[in-house]
C-alpha cells in the first residue's frame, strides 16, 4: 500500500484547515481529563507538526509555546497545591496552614495535600500545556499572516492590521535592545523606574515614526484605492462580524466550562463564525482587490477537516468524565473509541501533501549594538 | 514624464519655503540624480512626485505637478501608486506583507490586476531584480541590499513609469550598493522607465546618471543640465570629479575609467609614493580582543579575533554587512557577551564596567546617533552628559562647538540635521574623555561638507591621543582618515595592515583615486594636489 501523502506534489495546505484542526484538537483536550488522553493528543499534534511544518522562522513558535506549557503545567500544579480547593482523600503531607478570613470559604492556604488535589492539579495543568501546544501547532503548520490572507475581502482592513501588529512586535523588541545599548553607553542605570523612564519615551517615538513611514508607503502603493462600498454595507457586515464574534465567545465558554449545556456551546461555536463569514462575503462582493495566489482548498485539506471531525464527535459523544467531576486517585482507564480517534488526529502528518522543498534561512541575528 | 511647473512648497508652521519657484522637466526614460546637502529640500521634491507632498505630510504646494499627465492636486498618491513607485530610505520599515513573493504582489493586489497577470509580473520581476532565491524569504530575514531590491521589485510589479528612489544606497556596502544600481540601471534600459533618484554618495552613481537636478538650498533656482556641466559647478561632487577640478582636466571625467586616461601623463609627474603626514607613534594598547568569539544562536558572528588597538591609531573596519563589525565593537563596549576568549578595554573587562566607569574607558557613537539622545533640547543634552561624565559644566557644549560650530541650544535633537546630530553624539560621548572612541557607520546620510567636518573633527581626536575605530562601508572616509584598515568575513579577521596596504590590495574596498592612480599609492585628492605641487616645486 502506498501512503497517499507521499504522490502529492510538495505545497503548503490552506491554513484554514490546519488551524480548524488544531481547533478541533482543543476541544478534545477540554473534554478529558483522562492523563493518558492529554498525553496523546499532545503527542498526536507533535508528529503532524513535526512532519508538515513549515520552513519559515515562525515555525519555531511550537517548541517555543510547548515550552510555556511546561512552565503552565509547573506553575499551576504548584498554585493548586498551596492556595486552593482541598479536595479530601489520600493525605501525602501536611503544609503548615494559614487560616483564611470566612469569605473565602472552601479556598485554603497550606494544609494537608492529598493525591486527589495533586492529579486534579497536575491534570488541569495538562490540559492548559496542551491547549498551548495545539495553539503553536497551528501558528507551526499555517502563519497567522496566511490565515488572514483568506479572509473575506470586507474584513481586509482588520486583516492588515493584525499582519502590521504582527511585524510590530518583534521591531518594537529590537528597539528596546538597542536604546538599552544605547543608555548603557551613557553611563546611566539600565533598570529600575529611571532606567524604563529613559528608555520608554524614545522607543515610542520610534514606534510612531515607524507607523508614520508605514502609513506613507501603503497610500503610495495603492491602500484604500479601491474602497468603494457604501455605509450600509459596511455597517451590516460590522455588526454581523460581531454578533458572530460574540456567539463564538459564548460557545468557547460553554465548552470550556464543562457544563451540560456542551452541545448549545458547539452550535454556537460553529454558527457564530459561519454568521460573521456571510457578513463579510456579502459586504466583500463589492470590493475590487484581487488575491495573488490564494490558497486552494483540496481534497487534503477535506481529509484534514474530517480527521478533527472525528475527534471531536469521539470526545463529544465518546469520553467520560468531564472536567467537571475530579479524578480518582487512580492509574487512567484506557477508553478505546477517544483513544483510537485520537490516533485518526495524527493521520493529517500522512494524508497532507509535503511541504514545498527546504528554503536556507537566514537566521535573524540579534545584534545589541 | 514629470514636470514641475512653478512649485512651491511650505510646510505647517515653517517660516520659509523649503522649495520655491521650481521649473523642471524630466523626460521619459531618463535617470536624473538629484543632489544637494542635507535640508535642501531633496526628500520634499521626490515626494512632490507622487503627490505625498503635500495630500501626506500637509504643508502649502502651490505651482502644479504633473506625472505622465495627471497632476497631483487631483490625484492622491494611491492614485499615482500605478505610475509612480517610491522607494523609501529606510524600504525594510515599510514593507506590509511578511514574504518576498506577497510583498512583490500587494500593490498589484490593491491595484485590482487580474490574478493570472499577477502571477506572470511577479515572476518577471524575480528574474529582473535577482530575487529568485529569496521568494519564500519572510521580508524580516533579508540583508539590506536584499530588502533594497525587494522594495524596488515590490513597486516594480505595478509597472509604474516613474520610478523614485530616496537614497537607495546610503546604508549598503559596495557590493550590494552595486547590485541595486545594476539592478537600477537595467529598469531604465530593458523597461525604459524614468527614475528620479537622490543619494549622498555620488561616487557610485555618478556614472549612471543621464541628468543631475542640482538643488543649491536657501532659495536659488534649482539646475538641471548634463552631469558634466553641472559636476563642472556644483560645490558637491565625488573624489574623481575633484580631481579632475583641482587639475583642470578637460573634459570633466565623471567616472574612474574615463579618468584614467588623462591620469598615464599624471602618473609620469607624481613621485613614486605620496608624501606621507608625519603620524603620531601609536602609544598604549587600549583596547584589545584576544582569540574573541562571538555567538548568536548557532551563527558565529565573531571567530576568535585578535585584535590591538593602541592611543593615537584611527583604525577602519570595513567588510560586507554581516561580516561582525558591529558585534565587535559591541564586544568592546561590553554590549555583546563574548561566547569565548578575552576582550579588554584599558585593562577592564568591559562587561563588568557600568556607568562613569564605563564611559571613561569607552564610548561607542552607534549606527544611529538618535540613540544616544532623549533630551528635549540640545542645550539640556550636553548638560546631562556633564553630568553623567562628571565634567564640568559646558564640557559638552564647547566639544560640540569645536566639532560642528554654533548650533541654536534651543533646537530639539530630532530637528537637527543628520550631521549635527552626530557631531552632538560625539560631543556627548566625548565628554567624558575616554581613549577609545568607536563609530559605527558614522557617514550615513551625510553630505560632503558634513562629511569633511567629521574627518576634521576625527584628525584631531587623534592627534590628541585617542584611538578610534571607525566600522564603516565608505572607502573614501576610511582612505581620509585611517592609519589601519581591518577587513573582517564572516567573522575573522582577513586582512589587518596599514590602510594604503591594505585598500590598494582589495579592489572593492579602494577609494577612487586609489583606482585611478593604481599602481601608485595615492588615495586621496589632498595626497595628489600635496604631490604634485612638491614636485613642481623641486624641478
Amino acid at each position: 500500500m502506498t501512503v497517499p501523502g507521499s504522490g502529492q506534489l510538495p505545497r503548503l495546505v490552506h491554513p484554514g484547515a490546519w488551524w480548524l484542526w488544531a481547533l478541533c484538537l482543543a476541544y478534545a483536550a477540554m473534554r478529558t481529563t483522562n492523563l493518558l488522553l492529554l498525553v496523546e493528543i499532545a503527542a498526536a499534534v507533535a508528529v503532524v507538526v513535526s512532519a508538515r511544518r513549515g520552513q519559515a522562522p515562525w515555525a519555531n513558535a511550537y517548541s517555543l509555546l510547548l515550552k510555556l506549557g511546561l512552565v503552565t503545567v509547573a506553575i499551576t500544579t504548584v498554585l493548586q497545591l498551596a492556595i486552593g480547593v482541598r479536595a479530601p482523600g489520600h493525605v501525602l503531607v501536611r503544609l503548615p496552614s494559614v487560616p483564611l478570613p470566612s469569605w473565602l470559604d472552601g479556598l485554603a492556604l497550606g494544609g494537608p495535600v492529598t493525591g486527589e488535589a495533586v492529579i486534579n492539579a497536575f491534570g488541569a495543568g495538562l490540559r492548559l500545556a496542551v491547549l498551548i501546544a495545539c495553539f503553536g501547532a497551528a501558528n507551526a503548520l499555517a502563519h497567522p499572516a496566511r490565515l488572514v490572507r483568506i479572509l473575506p475581502a470586507a474584513l481586509y482592513e482588520v486583516g492588515v492590521a493584525i499582519v502590521v501588529a504582527m511585524t510590530f512586535v518583534p521591531q518594537l523588541a529590537e528597539s528596546l535592545v538597542r536604546l538599552r545599548a544605547a543608555q548603557r553607553l551613557r553611563g546611566r542605570p539600565i533598570t529600575g523606574i529611571r532606567g524604563l523612564r529613559g528608555i520608554a519615551v524614545p522607543v515610542l517615538e520610534e514606534a510612531l515614526e515607524r507607523a508614520i513611514g508605514l502609513a506613507a508607503s501603503m497610500d503610495s502603493r495603492g491602500y484604500g484605492r479601491r474602497a468603494e462600498q457604501s455605509a450600509a454595507v459596511r455597517r451590516a457586515s460590522a455588526a454581523a462580524l460581531l454578533l458572530g464574534l460574540g456567539g463564538a465567545l459564548v460557545g468557547t465558554y460553554q465548552v470550556i466550562s464543562g457544563g451540560d449545556r456542551h452541545g448549545l456551546g458547539i452550535a454556537l461555536l460553529v454558527a457564530g463564525p459561519a454568521v460573521a463569514l456571510v457578513g463579510g462575503l456579502a459586504a466583500g462582493r463589492r470590493g475590487r482587490r484581487t488575491r495573488y495566489r490564494p490558497d486552494r482548498w483540496r481534497s487534503a485539506e477535506w481529509a484534514v477537516l474530517a480527521c478533527g471531525a472525528v475527534v471531536v464527535l469521539a470526545y463529544a459523544f465518546g469520553a467520560a468524565g468531564t472536567p467537571a467531576t475530579g479524578v480518582p486517585l487512580a492509574w487512567p482507564r484506557l477508553e478505546l473509541v477517544p483513544f483510537l480517534a485520537t490516533l485518526v488526529a495524527a493521520l493529517p502528518a500522512l494524508v497532507t501533501p509535503p511541504v514545498p522543498g527546504a528554503v536556507a534561512v537566514r537566521p535573524q541575528l540579534a545584534v545589541a549594538a | 514624464m514629470i514636470v514641475f511647473d512653478r512649485v512651491s512648497v511650505t510646510y505647517a508652521d515653517a517660516a520659509e519655503p523649503v522649495l520655491s519657484g521650481v521649473d523642471l522637466k524630466v523626460p521619459e526614460g531618463e535617470l536624473c540624480l538629484v543632489v544637494g546637502r542635507t535640508g535642501s529640500g531633496k526628500s520634499t521634491l521626490l515626494g512632490c512626485v507622487n503627490g505625498l507632498v503635500p495630500h501626506f505630510t500637509g504643508g502649502r504646494l502651490s505651482g502644479r505637478v504633473l506625472v505622465d499627465g495627471r497632476d497631483t492636486r487631483e490625484h492622491r498618491p494611491r492614485d499615482l501608486a500605478d505610475v509612480v513607485g517610491v522607494v523609501g530610505q529606510n524600504p525594510a520599515s515599510t514593507f506590509v506583507a511578511d514574504t518576498v513573493e506577497d510583498e512583490l504582489a500587494y500593490t498589484m493586489e490593491s491595484l485590482g490586476i487580474a490574478p493570472d497577470v499577477m502571477r506572470r509580473r511577479v515572476e518577471d520581476t524575480l528574474d529582473l531584480l535577482g530575487l529568485a532565491e529569496l521568494r519564500d524569504r519572510p521580508v524580516a530575514t533579508l540583508s539590506g541590499g536584499q530588502a533594497q531590491r525587494v522594495a524596488i521589485g515590490a513597486v516594480l510589479t505595478a509597472h509604474p513609469k516613474v520610478l523614485v528612489l530616496d537614497e537607495p544606497t546610503s546604508a549598503l556596502d559596495p557590493g550590494a550598493a552595486e547590485d541595486v544600481l545594476a539592478a537600477v540601471q537595467r529598469l531604465v534600459h530593458d523597461l525604459g522607465l524614468t527614475v528620479l533618484m537622490a543619494e549622498h554618495r555620488l561616487e557610485r552613481v555618478v556614472q549612471y546618471a543621464d541628468s543631475i537636478l542640482w538643488l543649491p538650498g536657501g532659495g536659488a533656482p534649482v539646475e538641471l543640465g548634463a552631469p558634466a556641466d553641472v559636476m563642472g559647478r556644483c560645490p558637491i561632487a565625488p573624489p574623481v570629479v575633484e580631481l579632475g577640478r583641482a587639475l583642470h582636466w578637460s573634459p570633466l571625467p565623471l567616472t574612474v575609467r574615463e579618468a584614467r586616461r588623462p591620469a598615464v601623463a599624471l602618473r609620469a609627474e607624481l613621485p613614486a609614493a605620496p608624501p606621507y603626514a608625519a603620524r603620531p607613534v601609536p602609544g598604549d594598547v587600549v583596547g584589545e580582543l584576544s582569540r574573541a568569539s562571538v555567538r548568536y544562536g548557532s551563527v558565529a558572528a565573531l571567530r576568535e579575533v585578535d585584535l590591538a588597538v593602541r592611543a593615537g591609531e584611527t583604525v577602519a573596519l570595513m567588510g560586507r554587512n554581516g561580516a561582525g563589525k558591529s558585534s565587535l565593537l559591541g564586544a568592546l563596549t561590553g554590549l555583546v557577551r563574548p561566547s569565548d576568549g578575552r576582550v579588554r578595554v584599558a585593562d577592564s573587562d568591559p562587561r563588568e564596567l557600568r556607568g562613569r566607569e564605563l564611559i571613561r574607558r569607552v564610548g561607542l557613537v552607534p549606527q544611529q546617533p538618535a540613540d544616544l539622545l532623549y533630551g528635549e533640547t540640545v542645550r539640556d543634552e550636553c548638560a546631562a552628559a556633564d553630568r553623567d561624565a562628571d565634567a564640568p559644566a559646558g564640557t559638552a557644549s564647547t566639544l560640540l562647538a569645536r566639532i560642528a560650530g554654533e548650533i541654536d541650544p534651543q533646537r530639539h535633537p530630532r530637528d537637527l540635521s543628520e550631521g549635527q546630530r552626530l557631531a552632538l553624539a560625539l560631543a556627548i560621548v566625548l565628554t567624558s574623555a575616554p581613549p577609545l572612541v568607536l563609530l559605527d557607520e558614522p557617514t550615513r546620510g551625510l553630505d560632503y561638507p558634513a562629511k569633511a567636518r567629521l574627518v576634521g573633527a576625527l584628525r584631531e581626536l587623534a592627534d590628541a591621543g585617542h584611538a578610534i575605530v571607525l566600522a564603516t562601508h565608505d572607502v573614501e572616509l576610511a582612505a581620509e582618515v585611517s592609519d589601519r584598515t581591518v577587513v573582517l568575513a564572516d567573522g575573522e579577521v582577513v586582512a589587518d595592515g596599514p590602510s594604503r596596504e591594505v585598500v590598494l590590495q582589495t579592489p572593492l574596498f579602494a577609494p577612487q583615486v586609489a583606482k585611478i592612480l593604481a599602481p601608485l599609492p595615492y588615495l586621496t585628492v589632498a595626497d595628489v594636489v600635496a604631490a604634485r605641487a612638491e614636485h613642481r616645486d623641486a624641478s
